[in-house]
């Protein structure tokens, strides 16, 4: 067999080249998965990976979607890289962006039909404050009662779909819309449409602030004491106590953060692809950022890669599903998949493996 | 609104079948966290579970051989995690999200045939005179097969931990790996026999859903039970009586409002079906305000063994 010798200090060198690796070993076993369906792999991968970006028919369509949904993906695997550095586990993304949406649209939807410059920056800081609240019950139930905020954050996703049922159904509810269950779409609303900064290029509102959330979080890593805080309790979380760090406020910003990410990412989402709040509205991406947070290495620039990345295989997705009729689900495990290789080529990073070595 | 609708036999007789598959995958997790290891794809199993075991009982139209086969494919899935988890030391808390992601992506792919299907049913075992009692007979003695074999899987987990050496050793496991390890004992693999039981019972409770609870097949049907089951475990402070009676109760609760919905209650319905997750965060902030009694000293803890 093999034996494992713990590194004194995580491998710098295995830590950027594992990613590549996991991506690498995907792959391959993603084409025997799709070989075992009976589709030739090796179009297969090249209709996922490389169509979308270079085919001459579809790239026109498929490039400006890759911003447009790398945007959020980045913005809550950001907020979510905070929390995980540190230990809090926020797994409930998908949640607080629920109630950012509801909570920009309701702020449109108060104002129509009137218009303003002033309504899209309402929008936004109330999508950022209701994905906050919604991450702040967790927070505080951890900091204050200890209470697990694994499962606190998770039981709220789905007390966010029900909301987010109801408000479609009623609240929210389009009165033109004949009966519908569906808010009025937003990106017939002037005032309220997140809109394309260039035309055709995908990049909306969303994406900008996905960019500069990346260089922000970069320096508040780096360069600021919380950074440092965040990077200590999640590493020697007693050594923290000594130094001084408050678990209470560390554990309120790392939810809080990734919250109000996650709560704009909704309302970029909800103003912009998708314009109105539905009962379907939410489509995994707080789950499917959890996978980009770690493929990215917590990293914000790593992040900002694997964001694009795992963009790219929902695409690539959509594109396999219709070109060679593979089902829609078969690029979620894909992405499950990544993750898991992911994590077991971590082993290097951590340890040095010996082969055949004897005791 | 008519809630003499609501038949107090019934509600309990319903009760039950709607706590089983929670109960069942419950007592697995209780088992695997007893040996100190965390495994948060409980929902990825069981969802596993429950597709595999819908297919095998629609093509063989034997719902039983269903169980049997959920319980194996979950029990080798789970192992993913072990693997991961205990040869390759990988953060726990990431990896079963993973499980979870893949299970529920793994599902969807194979249950894609079978959407809309209805699967056969077990027959209700009506135990010999006692299914005679008025009342009580209907409430407690006519249920299926696998009804008892959850309260016989209870009561085995219980006797097993409390009475017999390997349970000790598991417990031992689960409290401090170093010193169990130094007294000789393995530690990764009484673990991973944990986590394949856990794996086998968490099928069990998704197969239980979709050929008894629904029963078909519908993508993500497991709708969280597999998350609540981590929390009922948390509840019960890790031991099993307590895990049935934390199942019971969330039954309770959701067989409840299901009624309260069918018997037109003027509270809407929306409400109605997010008042089991409300219940359970409230549950958790109960037990965690007393401060988490019981909770295996190792639990979540990497083990490396460096000599």
């Amino acid at each position: 067999m093999f034996k494992l010798e713990k590194r004194p200090q995580q491998s710098q060198k295995w830590i950027y080249l594992s990613p590549f690796l996991a991506v690498l070993i995907t792959m391959i076993s993603g084409g025997i998965l799709f070989a075992a369906l009976g589709e030739n792999p090796f179009e297969a991968i090249r209709i996922i990976f490389w169509d979308p970006l270079f085919d001459p028919n579809f790239a026109s369509y498929s490039r400006p979607q890759l911003l447009v949904k790398a945007g959020p993906l980045i913005l809550i695997a950001i907020g979510l890289s905070f929390g995980f550095k540190a230990g809090v586990w926020n797994i409930g993304a998908e949640g607080q962006y629920i109630l950012g949406a509801i909570f920009g649209a309701s702020v449109a939807l108060a104002f129509y039909p009137m218009e303003s410059k002033f309504i899209f920056p309402l929008m936004i800081i109330a999508g950022a404050l209701g994905g906050f609240l919604w991450g702040l019950i967790p927070a505080l139930l951890k900091a204050k009662l200890n209470t697990n905020e694994i499962l606190v954050s998770l039981m709220l996703v789905y007390v966010a779909e029900s909301i987010l049922a109801s408000v479609s159904q009623g609240l929210l509810k389009n009165p033109d819309g004949y009966g519908f269950p569906g808010s009025r779409n937003l990106q017939n609303y002037e005032s309220a449409a997140n809109v394309e900064i260039i035309a055709n290029s995908g990049m909306h509102w969303g994406v900008l602030f996905a960019f500069i959330t990346v260089i922000v979080s970069y320096i508040i890593l780096t360069k600021h004491i919380q950074g440092f805080n965040i990077q200590l309790t999640g590493q020697a979380p007693r050594a923290s106590k000594f130094a001084g760090v408050n678990p209470t406020a560390n554990i309120v910003f790392c939810l809080g953060i990734s919250g109000a990410l996650a709560g704009l990412a909704g309302m970029f989402e909800v103003s912009g692809p998708s314009g109105q709040i539905t009962i379907e509205f939410n489509s995994g991406y707080g789950f499917t950022a959890i996978i980009v947070a770690f493929l990215g290495r917590l990293h914000p620039i790593g992040i900002f890669l694997s964001g694009l990345l795992i963009a790219l295989t929902y695409i690539g997705g959509e594109l396999a599903q219709l070109m060679l009729g593979l089902p829609g689900a078969s690029i979620q495990l894909f992405q499950g998949m990544l993750l898991f290789f992911l994590l077991a080529t971590d082993l290097f990073a951590n340890y040095k493996v010996k082969i055949g070595a004897d005791n | 609104m008519d809630f003499s609708s609501i038949n107090p036999a019934l509600l309990i007789a319903s009760l039950m079948v709607s706590a089983t598959p929670i109960l069942l995958a419950a007592i697995g997790e209780a088992v695997v966290e007893k040996s100190g290891v965390l495994n948060l794809g409980v929902e990825g199993m069981m969802i596993v579970g429950a597709v595999v075991g819908f297919i095998v009982a629609v093509n063989t139209d034997t719902p039983l051989l269903g169980f049997v086969c959920a319980a194996i494919i979950s029990g080798i899935f789970s192992i993913i995690f072990g693997m991961l988890t205990q040869y390759l030391k990988s953060n726990q808390v990431a990896t079963g999200l993973g499980l979870t992601l893949v299970g529920l992506g793994l599902s969807a792919l194979l249950g894609r045939p079978y959407e809309g299907m209805k699967s056969p049913t077990l027959k209700a075992l009506e135990i010999p005179f006692f299914s005679d009692i008025p009342v009580l007979g209907k409430m407690l003695f006519s249920h299926d097969l696998m009804i008892y074999f959850s309260i016989f899987l209870v009561t085995s987990v219980w006797w097993f931990l409390k009475y017999t050496h390997a349970g000790m050793v598991l417990r031992a496991v689960g409290e401090n790996h170093d010193a169990a390890h130094a007294l000789g004992y393995k530690v990764v693999r009484v673990r991973m026999l944990a986590i394949m039981f856990g794996g086998a019972t968490s099928g069990l409770g998704g197969a239980y859903i979709s050929l008894a609870r629904v029963p078909q097949w519908t993508e993500g049907m497991t709708a969280g039970a597999g998350w609540i089951a981590l929390a009922i475990v948390v509840f019960a402070s890790w031991r099993p009586w307590r895990v049935l009676f934390g199942a019971y109760i969330f039954g309770g609760v959701t067989v409840l409002q299901l009624n309260l919905q069918a018997a037109g209650a003027s509270i809407p319905v929306e409400y109605l079906s997010m008042s089991p997750y409300l219940i359970t965060i409230v549950v958790l902030v109960i037990i965690s305000s007393r401060g988490n009694q019981g909770a295996p000293a190792s639990l979540g803890r990497p083990f490396h063994a460096s000599s």
